[in-house]
């Protein structure tokens, strides 16, 4: 499964509920979602533990955007919006945590 | 909306400004002037550029108070001040000006 | 007409949602009124001053340039907390515009002292 996250993580508690239920898939950060894949985040240590399971990724042009597409988390793969498609397209089903 | 010149067309907003600031050339800053019914001078290009030059470094159009105050500092006080300006601009330096530099209509302009 | 102390506090960060950038035209307006304006930033409100932004990609105006102006609308006083900064890997050199780094506990005195407090 898809996981879509686009809130910080102090913003809403979405990122860790879905690292918490994830088995298995992957965790698409998008918009405010994609600070938390930032280097000196407090939730860098909870991603990082994920990445054994999960396979993380941030768009890239939200990232930009936010001025923090140099201190990106190492680990976590940048997608731009074409690779955001073929996320959705390789996966069965897919989840925003709104 | 909009108008032409040279053969180029340039879309307007229903208030008269440029929709896109990237389309804004001399020839469409004259046209807005000639709408606006403002003789360009050294001295009226010499807003509209200064006003241009601070869109590209802060991104927003100034109020007139921040524009007297910067042109002031920039082009000297004989310069920075409402009464020269709206001698250029008689309806307002910051809506004129910055009509025909092809900025959106300044924040805070009531 | 009296001065009044007013202090914008923003908690959001920017493109996300609007708040950001209606605070900021809030601000810029408020300005031609002459009043003691200061602006606190915290919580992710901290990630509207990072530096670097670029939103060509997203298709949206960028507005970080525009905190650059603040100073000739007379606005200078920008207060942002330290505890948020550091949970989020900040440090003041990572943002676009000079500012004050308080504690929330002082950051807390300064709302204390306003006439008014708009939170955005």
């Amino acid at each position: 499964m898809l996981n879509i996250i686009n809130k910080t993580p102090w913003d809403r508690p979405a990122l860790d509920a879905a690292l918490q239920c994830a088995d298995g898939g992957s965790i698409l950060l998008i918009e405010d979602g994609v600070y938390a894949a930032t280097r000196g985040s407090a939730s860098e240590a909870r991603l990082k533990d994920a990445m054994g399971r999960l396979k993380i990724y941030a768009l890239g042009p939200d990232l930009e955007a936010r001025g923090v597409a140099d201190r990106l988390t190492e680990g976590v793969t940048v997608v731009g919006y074409d690779g955001f498609v073929d996320l959705v397209a390789e996966n069965k089903t897919c989840q925003s945590w709104l | 909306m909009g108008f032409e010149v040279n053969g180029k067309t340039y879309e307007t907003d229903e208030e008269g400004y440029l929709v896109n600031i990237t389309d804004w050339d001399e020839a469409a800053g004259g046209e807005l002037a000639k709408q606006e019914g403002i003789p360009m001078s050294e001295s009226h290009w010499e807003v509209v550029n200064f006003l241009r030059d601070y869109y590209s470094e802060f991104q927003i159009a100034p109020a007139v108070r921040v524009l007297t105050k910067a042109i002031g500092k920039k082009l000297g006080p004989e310069k920075g001040n409402s009464q020269y300006l709206y001698e250029l601009f008689p309806y307002g330096p910051a809506k004129q000006a910055c009509k025909i530099a092809g900025l959106p209509k300044p924040t805070g302009c009531i | 007409m009296t001065i009044k102390k007013f202090m914008f506090v923003n908690r959001k960060a920017p493109y996300g949602t609007i708040y950001a950038l209606e605070s900021l035209e809030v601000v810029l307006i408020g300005a031609a009124f002459e009043q003691d304006v200061s602006m606190a930033f915290t919580d992710d409100g901290v990630y509207q001053l990072k530096k670097g932004q670029n939103t060509k990609a997203i298709g949206i105006k960028g507005f970080e340039k525009t905190y650059g102006a603040l100073e000739d609308y007379d606005v200078t006083k920008l207060y942002v907390d330290q505890e948020s900064l550091t949970a989020r890997g900040l440090t003041a050199e990572d943002l676009c515009v000079p500012v004050e780094v308080v504690s929330r506990a002082e950051l807390g005195k300064h709302m204390e002292a306003q006439d008014v407090v708009l939170s955005f």
